[in-house]
């Protein structure tokens, strides 16, 4: 089973009541603006879930893993994800109930 | 942005909806992916990205105060992994900057 787009539309449908088409504006969205303010420099933190953070990285020598040629990786920004301390808990409590 | 920021930005781009409806939007949608990961199921947002976890195998840790040895159990922990759209918006807006 994988969480998407669809299943969230769903929930905020079946447990807010919005209608579909607010439901869908409003994940639309939801994303949209995590993703421009990332874009514009900005971390995004969502107490509880996690922070998204950027990082600039410097350029540094890669391989294709396949022919082993050498290419250069350039600089460049990425963004990272650390989880917050529910989602950690959360994630804890599946860990110890299937593996052990 | 925090999230009570991004509840306002929210607000201000869709009036329609009342307040409390979006910050119940807002927090129902972190709750389903809280949950999600939470019952090891994955997360797959076209053009944001995805959440996974990734497993962690049993090693010894120290306790950092005492710096006696503790073995940490295996684990499980979230991953996310930027989709396409998010990766080069990022990226461009800051090679643009350079």
């Amino acid at each position: 089973m994988t969480l998407t787009k669809a299943s969230l539309c769903e929930a905020l449908n079946n447990e807010l009541g919005l209608n579909k088409r607010e439901s869908k504006e409003m994940l639309e969205q939801f994303y949209e603006e995590i993703r421009s303010a990332l874009e514009g420099g900005e971390n995004v933190k969502l107490s509880g879930f996690g922070n998204f953070d950027l990082r600039a990285k410097s350029p540094r020598p890669g391989r294709n893993p396949k022919t082993g040629e050498e290419i250069p990786i350039t600089a460049r920004r990425v963004v990272t994800f650390k989880a917050g301390l529910r989602l950690k808990e959360s994630v804890g409590g599946y860990s110890a109930s299937v593996l052990s | 942005m925090t999230k009570s920021e991004l509840i306002e930005s929210l607000y201000k781009k869709l009036p329609h909806l009342a307040y409390t409806d979006v910050e119940m939007a807002v927090k129902t949608i972190i709750e389903k992916m809280t949950e999600a990961l939470g019952s090891g199921e994955r997360i797959e947002i076209r053009g944001f990205g995805s959440f996974s976890l990734h497993h962690r195998p049993a090693r010894m840790g120290r306790n950092p105060k005492t710096g006696a040895p503790v073995e940490l159990q295996e684990k499980f922990v979230p991953h996310f992994k930027p989709g396409k759209e998010l990766r080069e918006r990022v990226n461009e807006a800051w090679l643009k900057q350079q």
